[in-house]
């Protein structure tokens, strides 16, 4: 059962070949003895399944943030500990009630998804299944984590400035950020309002493909959602005839770390032998794109996070006598280090006479980095570079300085700022640790990326076992 | 010699608008429901949810902007505004900041900077000290108004004393009552006025430093605080201190003005664009919705009864600011061949029967009546006081003037034999006052007017009494 | 460099109380932050329009039809101190 992919899995029910229940009840005991801390919720049985449905039954595990009804969604902080919200994500819904996957278990994340390394999680660090002394990267480190060692066959997550794709590099599997706006943010607790967007974490291409289809739409509940123009089809591509790859030197030279770097070339040499053309140029704006980012990110998580003050839901620190001190001394308990970090980064960046400083000069820059994909779409398909910098790095060696953390989304943050879609797929192995291989795309071709990324699959032919087997 | 000082003052008003549902959620609006019973996971604020603005609130505002004569902006946006209160549940407001639903714009003489389009705060209520913390005070949140439409409108400081800003701001009501945009009641909150006062010495031009007056709830309670303001401004001045730039507070009952924020620190709004929400841009579906939506305004109604109606300023007022008294009235004189004096006089006879806040369409009395009745004492067929008498009937019966007139025998006698009559037998019963009349007396004469409209239940038209008097006295 | 009087000032807005030993190692690592992030003032930004969206999405408007609300318990299943229909709070003036 553990070789089956979720798309084999689905069609192995449907076929009758594979009952749905005992499915489940494989990957729920898998999950609730997950070694690696990636669980911070597994179901104790299985629902109701509909075998009929597209997903036919097949769990999934959901990223803590998404708003489960009745079931702990606590965003890795303690200030949302056991809150069990009165209603469920609509991407979650589509996941489930629509396409009908079975909620397995909620992923452990960064506390509000503020991470890279998901050390930030009031519920304790999730390991690398590949290294457990190694961080699974971050935000969506549980999402990445149960799919890398089998305790679920699928997952989603959310990606702000990396939080899909470094987490799946480092773990070996395929994470997608699907464009700004494909995917209803309507209960998927906050981070960075105008960033975030959720996305599947899959072992292959072909689930994420399918994984996706069920998700896209737009939804009347979130303004800023439109779904996709064109239904996500099954990727069929063998090879990359005709395809113009460009490889954006600020992204893919300094900084990155050599075995990645030769991973990377070895790749690009693959997709030249599909077919594809190589090309190096330039994303002129992209190394401003960190300093953008950790602006507006915080701005935006600085007043989405005003909402945890110990009033209508979560943890109040008790004993406070007057409204300033259970406002202060709740959210001084309640948040994690990393968190606060970033409320104050964020709050000084707003404050009176800073915002054109910071907040407006950042969201000028977001529109240069726009504009740098805009003109790379002239000449290229995709823009392809390392997915992160390096690989999986150890427990603790990076906690202490938050610059050096936030380094890691450098190649991963500009996709971001420009809201365009971007996936990263196994590639190879440098040091015996994974390293990922980041295409991305023009706003809507999803499709597109999808069909390079399953050529480029084939011919990499990344075995993922290894971590689970 | 002391200075004279100007007052230069400008409003501030948040409405309410009279949607079905909030600003941003599906919640019904509240009056007055048990605490907590009209809210959501998104007007909570809880974790995940996000905000969809109401078509509605959108089509009010433009509406008021079309109706105060403002630019609609081609596009505009919603900004977050940042500050820690239990009555938010979000932590920040959505309010409009830098672009404004509307811009610029005027009523009557007082110019409009601005209308946004927010939401209302919930509302927090003391309850005493808290039995589980001892010796504190606790207040409990109800969350039933927080969410609800407001439309916020920015006057230009043109207002010249307490009692121009009263009267604008009842101009203002009044327009958008009939705008249908708001229940406008200041007592019910849905309505607020706040205000900017500063004072100058007269003729000079530069603005003195404003204080902002809190949240006036009533009219009285504007003029009022408004005036205290302006003396307690004045005051100042005059001896030696200067205005300091603050947010006060009107008790009236004490009618004293006290500072609301001077323990919290200044404030930081940290407003940046809500990143939830996508911009607002009127389409020109949008633009001829809200336009055919706004009926005729008290101030062009008024003009208009003026100019089309030539009735009097004061008359064209009242129908103005009454306007399904105005509308009857406008289908009296219809039916009156446009004699539009006599229909404002009888409407207003009417109105003083019914009261101002019947509906005369629902009355007994139709327009057409009525104008017969204006028709009846034009004609002099029934003296102005016997019509009054008809129309008590009318009222109460919806027979038509005529029959009622006729029945109640209340037409003027046209037979003048018959009046003949009653005048010589007035005269032969009172020889004292004729001997006077016949002396040189002429006013004497008033003596004898009094008697014969008795006797004719007055029927009788003044001037042919006259005549006949004279007649037969032979003065 | 950022005092530590910023820091407290920033703090307050926030609403966080930060412990003396916070104080510092954020006044440290946020400059350390600042710094790098000082690098986009290099560049010329004069005639660059902002990004709030980088979706090319307008009104999308809510008919005005309202949807049920919660019952009041459910309201208030999740709240910290509920009490008389409502959720409790230390008085905004107490002292």
């Amino acid at each position: 059962m553990i070789e089956l992919t979720a798309k084999q899995a689905a069609d192995a029910i449907r076929s009758g070949d594979l009952d749905a229940n005992e499915y489940f009840e494989f990957y729920r005991q898998r999950a609730a003895s997950d070694p690696y801390n990636s669980y911070t919720w597994v179901a104790e049985k299985a629902p109701e399944i509909d075998t009929r449905k597209p997903f036919a039954g097949v769990p999934i595990a959901i990223k803590d943030l998404f708003c489960t009804e009745g079931i702990p969604s606590q965003a890795g902080s303690k200030i949302l500990e056991d809150y069990r919200p009165p209603y469920t994500a609509t991407s979650v819904d589509r996941l489930t009630t629509h396409a009908g996957g079975t909620l397995l278990g909620k992923t452990n994340q960064d506390e509000f998804a503020m991470g890279s390394s998901t050390e930030n999680s009031a519920y304790g660090p999730t390991l690398n299944p590949w290294d457990t002394s190694r961080v699974p990267g971050g935000s969506s480190g549980g999402s990445a984590a149960v799919v890398a060692g089998a305790t679920a066959p699928w997952s989603i997550g959310t990606d702000t400035g990396g939080s899909i794709r470094q987490p799946a590099a480092l773990t070996g599997i395929v994470g997608l950020k699907p464009t700004y706006g494909a995917i209803s943010r309507y209960g998927m607790i906050a981070f960075a309002s105008s960033l975030d967007q959720a996305g599947p974490f899959t072992r292959d291409v072909t689930d994420s493909a399918m994984l996706l289809s069920a998700m896209v739409g737009a939804d009347p509940c979130d303004q800023t959602s439109l779904g996709l123009p064109e239904p996500v089809r099954i990727p069929t591509a063998n090879d990359l005839k005709g395809i113009r790859l460009g490889v954006p030197e600020e992204l893919a030279g300094e900084g990155i770390e050599d075995g990645v770097l030769k991973a990377f070339n070895d790749t690009l040499e693959l997709a030249k032998s599909l077919g594809a053309t190589v090309e190096t140029t330039h994303l002129p704006h992209a190394p401003h794109g960190l300093a953008a980012y950790y602006l507006i990110a915080p701005a935006e998580c600085s007043s989405n996070l005003a909402r945890y003050d110990g009033v209508r839901y979560g943890f109040r620190k008790s004993g406070a006598s007057t409204l300033i001190d259970m406002y202060t001394q709740t959210r001084e308990a309640g948040f994690g280090a990393e968190v606060k970090r970033r409320i104050m980064l964020g709050t000084y960046a707003l404050s009176s006479g800073y915002y054109d400083a910071y907040y407006g000069r950042a969201q000028k820059v977001r529109t240069l980095i726009s504009q740098d994909f805009k003109n790379a779409w002239d000449k290229f398909d995709f823009i392809v570079t390392p997915t992160a910098p390096g690989v999986a790095f150890e427990l603790g060696s990076k906690t202490a300085d938050p610059l050096a953390m936030y380094l890691n989304d450098f190649c991963t943050v500009p996709m971001s700022l420009a809201g365009i879609p971007a996936i990263s797929i196994p590639n190879g192995l440098s040091e015996g640790l994974p390293v990922g291989f980041q295409i991305a795309g023009p706003a809507f071709s999803e499709n597109r990326i999808l069909d390079a990324a399953l050529a480029l699959e084939k011919a990499i032919g990344f075995d993922a076992s290894k971590a689970y087997a | 010699m002391s200075t004279e000082y100007e007052p230069v003052i400008g409003l501030e008003i948040h409405v309410q608008l009279k949607t079905r549902t909030k600003m941003f959620c599906g919640c019904e609006l509240s009056f007055g429901e048990e605490p907590n019973t009209r809210t959501c996971p998104i007007c909570l604020g809880l974790p995940g949810t996000l905000p969809v603005t109401n078509a509605q609130a959108v089509q009010y505002g433009i509406m008021m902007g079309l109706a105060l004569g403002c630019e609609i902006a081609p596009r505009s946006i919603f900004h977050r505004k940042n500050y820690f209160y239990p009555d938010l549940a979000k932590g920040y407001q959505i309010s409009q900041y830098d672009i404004p639903l509307c811009l610029g714009g005027r009523l009557g003489d007082v110019r409009i900077h601005r209308i946004h389009l927010e939401e209302d705060a919930a509302k927090l209520v003391h309850v005493g000290a808290s039995g589980r913390i001892h010796g504190s005070e606790a207040s409990v949140v109800d969350y039933n108004r927080g969410g609800t439409p407001l439309a916020e409108i920015v006057t230009e400081p043109d207002l010249r004393s307490a009692e121009q800003a009263r009267d604008w701001l009842q101009l203002l009501r009044e327009t958008l009552r009939q705008l249908g945009v708001s229940d406008v009641n200041m007592e019910e909150g849905s309505l607020r006025c706040d205000a900017n006062v500063s004072i100058r010495p007269k003729g000079t031009h530069a603005l003195g430093t404003k204080t902002e007056l809190k949240n006036m709830n009533s009219f009285r309670y504007v003029m009022q605080g408004i005036n205290a303001e302006i003396a307690r401004q004045t005051a100042l001045l005059e001896s030696g201190e200067s205005v300091t730039q603050e947010t006060l507070h009107f008790d009236p009952v004490s009618g004293r003005i006290s500072s609301l924020r001077s323990k919290e620190e200044a404030h930081d709004y940290r407003y940046f664009p809500e990143p939830d929400l996508v911009p607002i841009v009127p389409t020109p579906e949008m633009m001829a919705a809200a336009e055919a939506a706004i009926p005729e305004l008290p101030a062009d109604r008024e003009a208009r009864y003026e100019s089309d109606f030539g009735i009097p300023t004061d008359t064209a007022h009242l129908f103005a600011y009454e306007p399904t008294w105005g509308t009857y009235f406008e289908r009296v004189a219809v039916e009156g061949n446009r004699d539009a004096k006599a229909a404002a006089i009888w409407v207003t006879e009417l109105r003083t029967r019914l009261g101002a806040d019947a509906d005369p369409h629902k009355s007994a009395v139709v327009p057409a009546q009525l104008a017969a009745l204006a028709a009846l004492v034009a004609a002099k067929k029934v003296t102005a006081g016997s019509a009054r008498t008809v129309l008590d009937k009318m009222v109460e019966t919806g027979d038509h003037p005529d029959r009622i007139a006729e029945a109640e025998g209340l037409t003027v006698m046209e037979d003048s034999g018959e009046l003949s009559q009653i005048v010589a037998k007035v005269i032969s019963e009172n020889p004292d006052v004729v001997e006077k009349v016949r002396g040189g007396n002429a006013k004497a004469m008033g003596a004898l007017v009094g008697p014969i409209m008795r006797e004719t239940k007055g029927r009788a038209d003044g001037g042919e009494v006259n005549r006949l008097l004279r007649e037969q006295l032979g003065v | 460099m950022l005092s530590s009087d910023q820091v407290l000032h920033v703090a307050r807005l926030a609403r966080l109380e930060l412990t003396p030993e916070e104080v510092e190692r954020f006044g440290g690592e946020l400059s350390k932050v600042l710094d790098h992030i000082e690098l986009i003032g290099q560049l010329e930004l004069e005639d660059v329009p902002p990004t709030s969206h980088v979706i090319d999405v307008e009104n999308a408007l809510r008919a005005d039809e309202p949807r049920p609300s919660m019952p009041v318990e459910r309201a208030l299943e999740s709240a910290p101190d509920a009490a008389e229909g409502g959720f409790r709070v230390p008085s905004p003036g107490a002292s």
